[in-house]
């Protein structure tokens, strides 16, 4: 089952995150083109949004660490409804990074049309900057021939 | 249940209106289904001594005039009464309430009085959703769905068997939101909100309210019932992550598995034993997950038992017999009104009954797959 809905342009506006001390380095590591994900550095398990503690082993030694910015299309959904004034069709996506099995993150798909799509698809991140210039949105596109 | 005394609901009542009720506040609707509860089993503010609700609980309870000595102002979302029920079960076997009411109101659609819901850029959803164009729970609850389908090679008919079955209940009853018989077709012709999603798989936003009114069975014994009293046999209550996205597995959820389970062995019953169900259903994916989840029918079954017409008046699970949250009324935390088509199902009230139901499981939602709770009511 794939999607028939042609995507546009992503979000002409897009909301910027409130960025404090736990989420700097994920928001801003797109300068470095950076993937910035937390991990324990007790135990080396991986999570997403980033917590203060880890729920594998308890530790409170946390902090982001690169990520490999590359994972897998875990499962998405077309936003067709116009939520924000003015924006067409566009993809939501959760994807699997690679670094370990059900570690998600929420982004958008792009350079990829809706019925492109397919679950378990490789792809990579991209940034998109914020017009400010100190938010770098982490977006993800199909890896190199990842579709046909 | 382990020698401890029964529980049972004396009282449950929606608001006089539910759908668009834009001349009440969200405490009035509350109110209003609290007055209807009481009067129901002859009991006055007087006698309540314990309130639970997702409003303010002790604002509520204020503006209500009672003196509780029991508050439990559990938030999670529209599971919510569920786990009221089971927190008052357990504070009226202590000794701790004597009394207990549940309230819900919520002004979803009319927004009378509601806290004002100004998007949080500091919440996790605000950070790392917002910022990728989720607006809502259209467009994040519904995601793992994708994935349920894939993983069974099912399409886009799974999801609009579930509201096309639904209006079969629906069409039925004058107080559904979406009173129309539909067909999978109709459903599938209506426009995508957000793929695979047509706007007939995602729940209305109405006003309404509803409360129930327990006491101990020993209790109830001495009051004037306008109905049978309703015994909480069994429940369950628990959570599995903050969001969707934090599923364990994005085609299964642990929180329907866990509370079934837990309320299915307090009541010392198994699903063969369930004459009648309510799955809260925000949105069409839920009921496939809560019969597989539950354990009715195995994984991947639960659109084909749709479509074989097993939940449909005269099938042999009756699901969602008010309409659903898709069809009869979502307010925005439905869970109150599930409870409310469950007691009239047993007390033989219900707009569209069905014949002697003695059994019915109630299985909520809370946030997006993020808490869960399970009642087992049954006849006294
Ligand atoms: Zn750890």
């Amino acid at each position: 089952m794939t999607a028939r809905t042609t995507v546009g342009a992503v979000l002409p506006l897009r909301l910027k995150p409130y960025v404090d001390a736990d989420n700097s380095a994920f928001w801003s590591g797109g300068a470095d083109g950076a993937l910035m994900i937390h991990r324990c550095r007790s135990c080396g398990s991986w999570f997403h949004p980033p917590a203060p503690v880890c729920r594998n082993c308890q530790s409170l030694e946390v902090g982001p660490e690169r990520a490999s910015g590359r994972g897998t299309v875990a499962s998405y959904t077309v936003n067709v409804q116009p939520w924000i004034p003015g924006s067409e069709p566009y993809l939501i996506a959760w994807v699997e990074l690679a670094e370990q099995p059900g570690l998600r993150l929420t982004t958008n798909l792009v350079d990829v049309e809706a019925e492109d799509v397919s679950l378990d698809m490789p792809v990579e991140v991209v940034f998109e900057p914020h017009p400010d210039g100190d938010v770098w949105y982490p977006l993800f596109r199909p890896a190199p021939g990842a579709t046909a | 249940m382990s020698g401890l005394p029964d529980v049972v609901i004396v009282g449950a009542a929606e608001s006089e209106n539910v759908g668009v009720v834009p001349d009440q506040s969200q405490f009035q609707l509350a109110a209003d289904s609290v007055l209807r509860a009481l009067a129901q089993c002859g009991l006055g503010i007087g006698d309540v001594d314990g309130v639970a609700s997702t409003l303010q609980v002790a604002q509520f309870a204020h503006h209500l005039g009672t003196r509780p000595r029991w508050l439990d102002g559990t938030g999670v979302g529209g599971c919510s009464y569920m786990l009221h029920v089971r927190h008052a079960v357990a504070a009226i076997q202590t000794g701790q309430a004597d009394v207990v009411v549940v309230a819900h109101g919520e002004s979803g659609r009319s927004r009378v009085g509601p806290t004002l819901r100004v998007p949080d850029m500091a919440s996790p959803g605000g950070q790392f959703e917002l910022t990728y164009g989720v607006a809502g729970t259209f467009s994040s609850f519904t995601i793992p769905t994708t994935a349920y389908l894939h993983k069974y090679g099912l399409g886009e008919e799974a999801l609009a068997e579930v509201t096309a079955a639904q209006s079969a209940w629906a069409s039925q009853n004058p107080r559904a939101f979406r009173g129309k018989s539909l067909t999978v077709d109709d459903v599938l012709a209506s426009r995508i909100i957000a793929w695979p999603f047509h706007v007939l798989e995602c729940c209305p936003v109405t006003d309404g309210g509803g409360a129930l009114v327990l006491t101990s069975a020993e209790r109830a014994a001495d009051l004037d019932l306008t109905g049978p009293p309703v015994r909480v046999a069994g429940s369950g209550e628990t959570c599995e992550g903050p969001g969707a996205s934090f599923m364990e597995d994005l085609t299964t959820f642990r929180g329907f598995r866990d509370s079934s389970a837990e309320a299915l062995r307090q009541a010392d019953l198994t699903v063969a034993d369930i004459d009648h169900l309510m799955v809260y259903d925000a949105y069409a994916h839920l009921p496939l997950y809560g019969l597989e989840d539950i354990g009715f029918v195995g994984r991947g079954e639960a659109s084909a038992f749709i479509a074989s017409g097993a939940t449909r008046p005269g099938g042999s699970l009756p699901m969602n017999t008010n309409g659903g949250g898709l069809l009869y009324t979502h307010t925005g935390q439905y869970g109150m009104f599930a409870i409310q088509e469950a007691v009239r199902q047993l007390r033989g009230e219900a707009v569209v009954q069905v014949p002697d139901v003695r059994t019915s499981l109630i299985q909520g939602v809370g946030g997006m797959f993020s808490a869960a709770g399970a009642l087992v009511l049954t006849t006294a």
